[in-house]
């Protein structure tokens, strides 16, 4: 088994590690916003709930969301390893000038945008996740069944100005980071055709836009009463 | 023209650089960048002073000697080498700064040369095609499409300056071992050896110390042979399915 130690030792590895963490990441993102949706709603949270109840219960969902925890942790554990890495290699001097003309801004900064990204994932669930799981949430009756009032607590966060600014800030953060990683993760993976490349680049760029955008309309939809 | 330069001086590879500033009141913009640098070292020589050391060679665009950073961009702001590059690409009572390659890889020697080597060594470990003895094949047996031939053609347009490490916030040489790696791997002649090939010379990248490969296509933009990052995609493939399913024979004693 040392070859598969070599793979992943090798920077080459460890960057497919980057893509692929990175892309089960990206379809995280869709499903998570597809439930955030519900929040707008107006049938006083109950969609939310029902689905919020549903995620924190099915099994299948719990050995996915273990998953999802894991990648999370390895893309940051990689990334700062490579980092690293990237950094020493430049040796003991660096540049005086550098132009930054042949590069884009994102592409050049993922690890401070990951940064503030996984900030915002600490805070989140705190505020969230862990409410749902340990907190003392409050709960409502739908049909003569219990659930977990989460958009009570959503719709609590979602009226704190800072709270709001904070998290559309995050949003903005993710879009530039995705901006770079979707297309990226491609690259890395070897998926580079000419036949493919405009739909990999469009898809990449709308994604990066529509979705941040998206996430950050809720919590401005509420705070603004739309 | 009238310029002034703000260039890296290094007694030795140990000893601390500095920035040194001259004043170039006779240059014209027709010179290129390396014969504007030859009227100024002429001038230092004339009053004593150490000249300052830089690589050149052919100065027509092809050997990959010429290697200064010039304004924050390897080989300066435009696509090509440094000796292709002229003093009309500059304004007159512009500062200049000129720096060398830096990396870890590519430890300064002198003033702005660098130590190249460490490509030389990723060449040798597999940058290659074996050619047994035989008679000599005819050219046109082995049929190669002209979309292929041409593909592998502008990989190995690479001429090995090293403006890719030298433009890439990681300092790292993907470009470079990409375009080795692509120039074989295109052609059936280089399929032989191809998983071999890919995985020594990305073994031998990692211990030279290069970094590792972000993406973000500054090396393709700075390259002086428009070098394409779809050769990076096309070693990420070669290594992967190398690694995976390659095997070493053992030779045993027959037993």
């Amino acid at each position: 088994m040392k070859w598969l130690i070599d793979l992943f030792s090798s920077t080459l590895g460890r960057k497919v590690l980057m893509a692929l963490t990175g892309l089960f990441l990206i379809l995280f993102l869709a499903v998570h916003l597809a439930g955030n949706l519900q929040l707008l709603k107006h049938d006083g949270g109950r969609a939310f709930n029902v689905y919020a109840e549903f995620m924190s219960t099915n099994p299948l969902i719990q050995v996915i969301s273990k998953g999802n925890f894991f990648f999370i942790l390895l893309h940051a554990g990689v990334s700062l390893g490579l980092t690293i890495r990237n950094r020493n290699a430049r040796g003991g001097v660096g540049y005086a000038v550098i132009s930054g003309k042949s590069s884009i801004w994102s592409s050049r900064n993922m690890g401070i945008l990951g940064t503030v990204i996984l900030v915002f994932i600490v805070i989140h669930l705190k505020d969230f996740w862990a409410q749902m799981h340990w907190g003392g949430i409050e709960t409502v009756m739908y049909d003569g069944k219990e659930y977990r009032d989460l958009s009570k607590l959503v719709a609590y966060w979602f009226h704190v100005g800072w709270y709001v600014a904070l998290y559309c800030f995050c949003m903005i953060a993710i879009g530039f980071h995705l901006w770079h990683g979707f297309i990226s993760a491609f690259q890395t993976l070897g998926l580079n055709h000419p036949k493919y490349n405009p739909l990999i680049h469009f898809v990449g760029k709308a994604f990066a836009i529509v979705v941040p955008a998206l996430f950050a309309w809720i919590p401005l939809a509420m705070y603004f009463n739309i | 023209m009238k310029i002034t330069l703000k260039v890296w001086r290094q007694k030795s590879k140990d000893a601390k650089g500095e920035f040194k500033t001259y004043q170039h009141d006779h240059v014209s913009s027709d010179m290129s960048f390396l014969e504007m640098m030859d009227v100024l070292n002429t001038q230092l020589i004339k009053k004593g002073e150490e000249p300052i050391h830089f690589d050149h060679d052919c100065r027509e665009g092809i050997c990959g000697m010429c290697s200064m950073y010039i304004n924050g961009q390897p080989h300066g702001p435009l696509q090509t080498t440094t000796c292709q590059l002229h003093m009309r690409t500059f304004k007159d009572g512009e500062t200049i700064t000129v720096e060398p390659w830096r990396a870890q890889a590519f430890p300064v020697i002198k003033d702005l040369v660098v130590d190249r080597s460490a490509f030389d060594r990723i060449q040798q470990a597999g940058g290659y095609v074996s050619v047994n003895t035989g008679g000599v094949p005819d050219a046109n047996v082995i049929p190669i499409p002209k979309k292929i031939a041409d593909e592998a053609f502008d990989a190995a347009a690479c001429i090995g300056c090293g403006a890719c490490v030298a433009a890439c916030k990681n300092a790292s040489a993907m470009l470079f071992v990409s375009a080795k790696v692509s120039q074989f791997a295109l052609l059936p002649q280089g399929h032989a050896e191809r998983k071999e090939r890919v995985e020594k010379m990305v073994e031998q990248m990692d211990s030279e110390g290069f970094g590792s490969c972000t993406n973000t296509r500054a090396c393709e933009a700075e390259c002086p042979k428009a070098i394409s990052v779809a050769n990076i995609a096309r070693m990420n493939r070669e290594y992967f399915s190398a690694m995976v399913s390659s095997y070493e024979v053992k030779v045993g004693g027959g037993e």
